[in-house]
């Protein structure tokens, strides 16, 4: 490899027979099956892969996981981009391509490096104190400002057109991550018959093990694991979920996990990029494993600092070497296991820094003892470390510099639901309490329990309990033996010595900013964290947290315990927003519902509109008509002169049986709907229990204890449910049942003066006038088909509404459009219907729109004074009867050639249109054929009294003004002679 | 006067959706509702009821279970709620609860499969596993967001009925979680 980066007979994850060749800022490199992007730059020698968030320093790979703050690079697939991927996550594939962010022109130089050399005036708080003023300033200036210079990757501005999924899973044990402590859990509880989740981050089992390789059993940690993966496989009731990162621990036992499905691969072909799983467990042990801490000294960001852990790694997973002389840097006995190793591979270890005064010194390296790092040097990648000690200051060369500054047990989940974990002294770290989230169990080194010894024995325990909690037997196990070194730890945070310390290397904050909030008041962890934005990165200060709190105690004269921690809140990862809300892309936010005529009325062009979530057609467009004014017109004029069909079958049917429905029905409506008569129908009105209109409809008793209400398309959910509540809450012992039967009857409209012809071609027994009355309903039989014909008008023409099981629906919508044509008639649509209905002056939810009361519709009397209803009481409490309110009214222009805009506010016609002189508002318009005029309803202050009176209409929104008359509502055949004959 | 040569042709709630539909080792199919009652007893009328379904072999069911006999089959839908399917309601029965004929208002599938379990688990929001969910047993929930009745036909295959004018979008999801879960391999 160039530069000869990769170690001979290391690197068990990669595989040197399938090299990869991938692209990185537009350079083509080689990598190896198995290795990260951040293994494979590094194996290509690229050591700076980014720029920093604010002050646009060189930064390299700090880390070997998913907690890495400085590798966050855009992955491109084609058009699309993917920022803040992390390259310590992401796999190689053949021909991924990714680029280095926040930077321009380029990572070697970037022309806002120059933040860095006014860093004195960019420190915390600074733009708080900055662009306070002038304040409108915020928005257009400085904001855009600031958001080019500081900031992370860039989208690509299209709609991600990738596939995402989400999923649900249910299992006895969830166990959290598969490190020592996770596989012993899984092991247990698999082996007792548990159902058992193993939720891994990473791409395979293991944990440190994998960068470790401790022994175990006396045999390597490679073997083992080999032999407890082939366990899990084989048990049917363990389903190990690799490339899953547990993200949030909610209630009841669920937890949200991530998983990376196919972004790891060159063709996914069919499989999705994410899966979003919510996992529901009765138990779940946490055994996430801990995270290592860097040490805050001057110059702690260059390019080839890492965290000492980093390091194996790199070098025992992906065989590759971060560098060829390493310094390390740490106040606990890991960091010296990490030198170890290091020699252990042949890479040369130039120095150990120990702060503590009694570390050891004999070792195969110079170790500093009481020593401590003050500086580093090499801009683009370090090459100097300077060494403070008893004996004075040294310059060592070295172009890695590994930190430990301990490990803090990754207990984020454990905090999901509000609880705080406690500080422990042993570990100077915080770790997880018992029942911080119910059910959920820490072990191994999430716990704070770090050797590899300690981690075997508390997965066991910890499954053991967990299978004890759930009333199963728990099989005793004996863990292998394994390393049990103690974990020794004097705590050291920062190095006092001059320069810029960096603990949140995501958002570029020092030290300094965490003394500066302090000074400046914010000396709550809360506060200070916002001031200063620490821990606010994508990496959510998983490198930061426990330093910048030493550091704030330290500030603040506090101990650490006093100064607690910020409050970790899900996801413990970024989850892309395309893996909630997977699959609600376009369509897929809502199922379409669709008519039984759908496939003829897409056929006959019409196009179509959502109603709720059905889809209805807007008009028929014939040969010749340009415009859709031009179809409705026709579709009006057809209807008034000869015949339309219409599927209405969207409205809602409620299907009421039982001895007690017509008194059930009595105590819905505002009417009395008990003395209807079989085979008659009644117009009603149902009010919410505030006294406000709910929904309008008819009311058919298709026999003695048997009624269907009908509702509108809109409200037919709402109505159920209504229903439902005034069953079960008021009336439960009543006899009687009720069920949507919506979805089981197409119905069409007929309607026109020849609506009964085109009906009698169909029917098996034809109707007349007298047979069958305005407002009555009888079973028909058509071609033998059972069906329900209703005499109803929508439109206020010659009516008829007929219904037949769905199977026959499309055949029998074909057969009324074929009949009607024949009758110099034919389909209509949505806007035709509307337009008809404002001819009448028949109400839909663009009047009803939840604020109105029976009163102001001028349908007071349908409100019963000899009955109780839902709703009445409350509609006669003061102010919802009072001839101020807005009440229903006609609407037409005063110069014939204006139009009127629904939605538009009425002013009196000698006031300005202003708020103060606002009278009330149009609700629907339309232009009427019939009348050859612009109609419209609407509600205006006291408006019953004021037809006749003219009304300024202005439309500011729109830019249209004109003059209006009120009149009656109903503007054609107020007597319903044409409905009724 | 009526044209006696029309008829009315049947339209299937399924038909025109491109099924049967297969990815991996999984197939939805359509399954016709030739027949649906719904029965919803009147408070305190349950005994009546399974009195009066003795007459098909079949009881009222209590809630999650399914039963069938001599042809019929009968399946709790809901709180005092069950479809009658593949039977006329017997005699006596309307006195104790209202029926509703339902057979035109569902479209149903049958999701087969060994993957069958996984693709629900995109979908359904409930635990389906064999043990909580074992073959036999009914549940109204989501399918996705459309109203599902869901019955365990076997150790490997789902029936899935929702309703017939979102059937499009039913298997329009259900083709989308069969892609994916085939992929998986």
């Amino acid at each position: 490899m160039s530069g000869g980066w990769r170690i001979p007979g290391r690197g068990a994850e990669i595989d040197r027979a399938r090299p990869l060749r991938f692209r990185f800022d537009g350079r083509d490199m080689e990598g190896f099956a198995g290795d990260t992007l951040a293994s494979a730059l590094m194996a290509a020698g690229v050591r700076v892969v980014g720029r920093s968030f604010k002050y646009h320093r060189p930064r390299g790979v700090m880390t070997a996981g998913a907690e890495e703050p400085n590798a966050l690079v855009e992955v491109i697939e084609g058009p699309q981009q993917t920022p803040n991927v992390r390259a310590t996550v992401q796999e190689l594939y053949g021909g991924l391509q990714a680029r280095s962010q926040n930077r321009w022109p380029g990572l070697s130089f970037d022309a806002l490096a120059v933040n860095d050399f006014l860093h004195p005036f960019l420190g915390a708080g600074f733009y708080y104190k900055t662009f306070m003023w002038p304040r409108q300033f915020w928005e257009r200036v400085y904001e855009p400002l600031i958001r080019r210079a500081a900031g992370l990757g860039s989208l690509s501005g299209r709609a991600d057109e990738g596939e995402y999924e989400k999923a649900y899973a249910f299992c006895d044990l969830l166990v959290i991550g598969a490190g020592p402590a996770g596989l012993m859990a899984a092991l247990r509880a698999g082996r007792a018959g548990a159902d058992v989740i193993l939720a891994e981050a990473d791409t395979q089992l293991g944990g440190r093990l994998l960068a470790d390789l401790p022994e175990i059993g006396g045999q390597g940690a490679r073997d083992w694991l080999a032999g407890v993966r082939a366990e899990l496989a084989a048990l049917p009731n363990v389903r190990v979920m690799t490339r899953t990162t547990v993200t949030g621990a909610h209630d009841g036992g669920t937890y949200g996990a991530l998983e990376r499905v196919g972004l790891h691969l060159a063709d996914p072909g069919d499989l999705p990029r994410e899966c979003f799983w919510r996992i529901v467990a009765k138990r779940a042990v946490m055994a996430t494993g801990a995270l290592e801490r860097p040490i805050a000294h001057p110059g702690n960001d260059r390019p080839g600092v890492m965290l000492a852990g980093a390091i194996p790694a790199y070098v025992n997973r992906w065989g590759v070497a971060p560098g060829r002389r390493v310094v390390i840097f740490g106040n606990n006995d890991s960091a010296l296991s990490a030198a170890r190793a290091l020699t252990a591979a042949g890479i040369e270890v130039a120095a150990c820094v120990d702060p503590r005064p009694e570390a050891a010194v004999l070792e195969e390296f110079p170790v500093y003892r009481a020593a401590q790092v003050v500086g580093t040097r090499g801009r683009m990648g370090l090459h100097t470390v300077q060494v403070r000690h008893a004996g004075g200051l040294s310059e060592v060369q070295a172009d890695v510099l590994g930190l430990s500054g301990g490990w803090n047990p990754t207990l984020h989940l454990a905090c999901h639901m509000n609880g705080r974990p406690q500080w422990d002294d042993r570990i100077a770290g915080f770790v997880p309490r018992e029942g911080m989230v119910r059910g959920l169990t820490a072990a191994g080194a999430a716990a704070g329990r770090f050797s590899t010894s300690q981690c075997l024995d508390d997965g066991a325990r910890a499954a053991g309990e967990a299978l004890a909690a759930m009333d199963m037997a728990a099989p005793e196990v004996t863990p292998p033996a394994a390393e049990d070194a103690p974990y020794g730890i004097a705590p050291f945070w920062a190095v006092d010595a001059r320069g810029r310390a960096w603990l949140d290397f995501a958002n570029d904050v020092t030290t300094k900013d965490v003394a500066q909030a302090a000074l400046e008041g914010f000396a709550s962890v809360e506060h200070m964290k916002r001031y200063t934005t620490q821990g606010m990165a994508p990496d959510q200060g998983k490198n930061s947290n426990t330093a910048a709190l030493a550091v704030l105690a330290d500030a603040t004269g506090q101990s650490i315990p006093e100064t607690g921690t910020t409050t970790f809140r899900p996801p413990f990862v970024p989850v892309s927003i395309a893996a909630l809300g997977a699959g609600a892309r376009g369509k897929g936010f809502a199922p379409e519902r669709r008519l039984t005529s759908d496939a003829q009325t897409r056929a006959m062009g019409a196009p179509m509109i959502e109603a709720g979530l059905w889809y209805r057609p807007s008009y028929f467009p014939r040969a010749g008509e340009t415009t859709w004014r031009e179809s409705c017109d026709r579709e009006v004029t057809m209807v008034r002169g000869a015949v339309g069909v219409c599927d209405v079958s969207t409205l809602g049917k409620i299907d009421v049986q039982g001895p007690d429905a017509g008194r059930y029905l009595d105590f819905l409506y505002t009417g009395r709907m008990s003395s209807l008569k079989p085979g008659r129908i009644r117009y009603g009105l149902m009010l919410r229990e505030d006294g406000h209109v709910m929904d309008d409809g008819t009311c058919a008793r298709l026999g003695e204890g048997h009624f269907l209400v009908t509702t509108t398309t809109a409200a037919a959910g709402q109505v159920m449910r209504h229903m439902d509540f005034v069953q079960q809450g008021f009336c439960a012992d009543w006899a009687l049942r009720f069920a949507s039967v919506t979805e089981h009857w197409a119905q069409f409209a007929l309607a026109g003066p020849k609506a009964r012809d085109l009906l009698n071609t169909l029917l098996d027994q034809p109707v007349s006038a007298e047979s069958l009355p305005f407002m009555a309903c009888q079973p028909v039989s058509m071609a033998g088909v059972r069906g329900r014909l209703f005499r109803i008008s929508f439109s206020g023409a010659l009516g008829y509404e007929v219904a037949v099981p769905a199977r026959y629906g499309a055949a029998l919508f074909a057969r009324l459009v074929e009949g009607a044509e024949a009758l110099g008639g034919g389909a209509y649509g949505m806007e035709a219907l509307n337009v008809m209905r404002i001819e009448k002056g028949f109400i839909t939810h663009a009047e009803i729109d939840g604020r109105v009361t029976a009163f102001d519709l001028g349908m007071q009397r349908m409100v019963s004074a000899a009955k109780d209803c839902i709703g009445k009481p409350a509609s006669e409490r003061p102010g919802l009867m009072e001839d101020g309110r807005g009440q229903l009214v006609g609407l037409r222009p005063v110069d014939p050639s204006d139009a009127i805009d629904a939605g538009a506010p009425l002013y009196t016609a000698e006031a300005p249109a202003r708020a103060a002189s606002w009278q009330g508002h149009v609700t629907s318009a339309g232009y009427s054929p019939t009348l050859q005029g612009w109609l419209a309803l609407g509600f205006l202050a006291g408006g019953r009294a004021r037809h006749g009176e003219v009304v300024r209409i202005h439309d500011a929104l729109r830019g249209r003004k004109l003059m209006a008359r009120v009149c009656d509502p109903v503007f054609l055949d107020p007597e319903g002679r044409a409905m009724r004959g | 006067m009526a044209d006696p040569s029309v008829t009315l042709t049947v339209t299937g709630g399924a038909d025109g959706l491109g099924l049967p539909l297969r990815h991996g080792d999984c197939r939805l199919t359509a399954q016709p509702v030739a027949t649906a009652s719904l029965i919803a007893p009147y408070p305190g009328r349950v005994a009546a009821c399974s009195a009066a379904l003795a007459a098909l072999g079949l009881a009222f069911p209590a809630p999650g279970q399914g039963l069938s006999a001599q042809g019929a089959r009968i399946v709790w839908a809901g709180r005092e709620q069950a479809f009658l399917f593949d039977a006329a309601p017997p005699d006596g029965l309307a006195e104790h609860a209202s029926l509703t004929d339902q057979a035109d208002g569902w479209a149903r599938f049958l999701l087969q499969g060994t993957g069958a379990e996984a693709v629900l688990a995109r979908l359904v929001p409930l635990d389906l596993r064999a043990g909580s969910f074992p073959q036999g047993r009914v549940v109204r929930s989501l399918l996705g967001h459309m109203p599902l009745l869901l019955i365990r036909a076997a150790s490997d295959a789902f029936e899935i009925t929702t309703y017939r004018s979102m059937a499009g979008s039913a298997v329009h999801e259900l083709g989308r979680a069969m892609r994916a879960t085939a992929a998986r391999g």
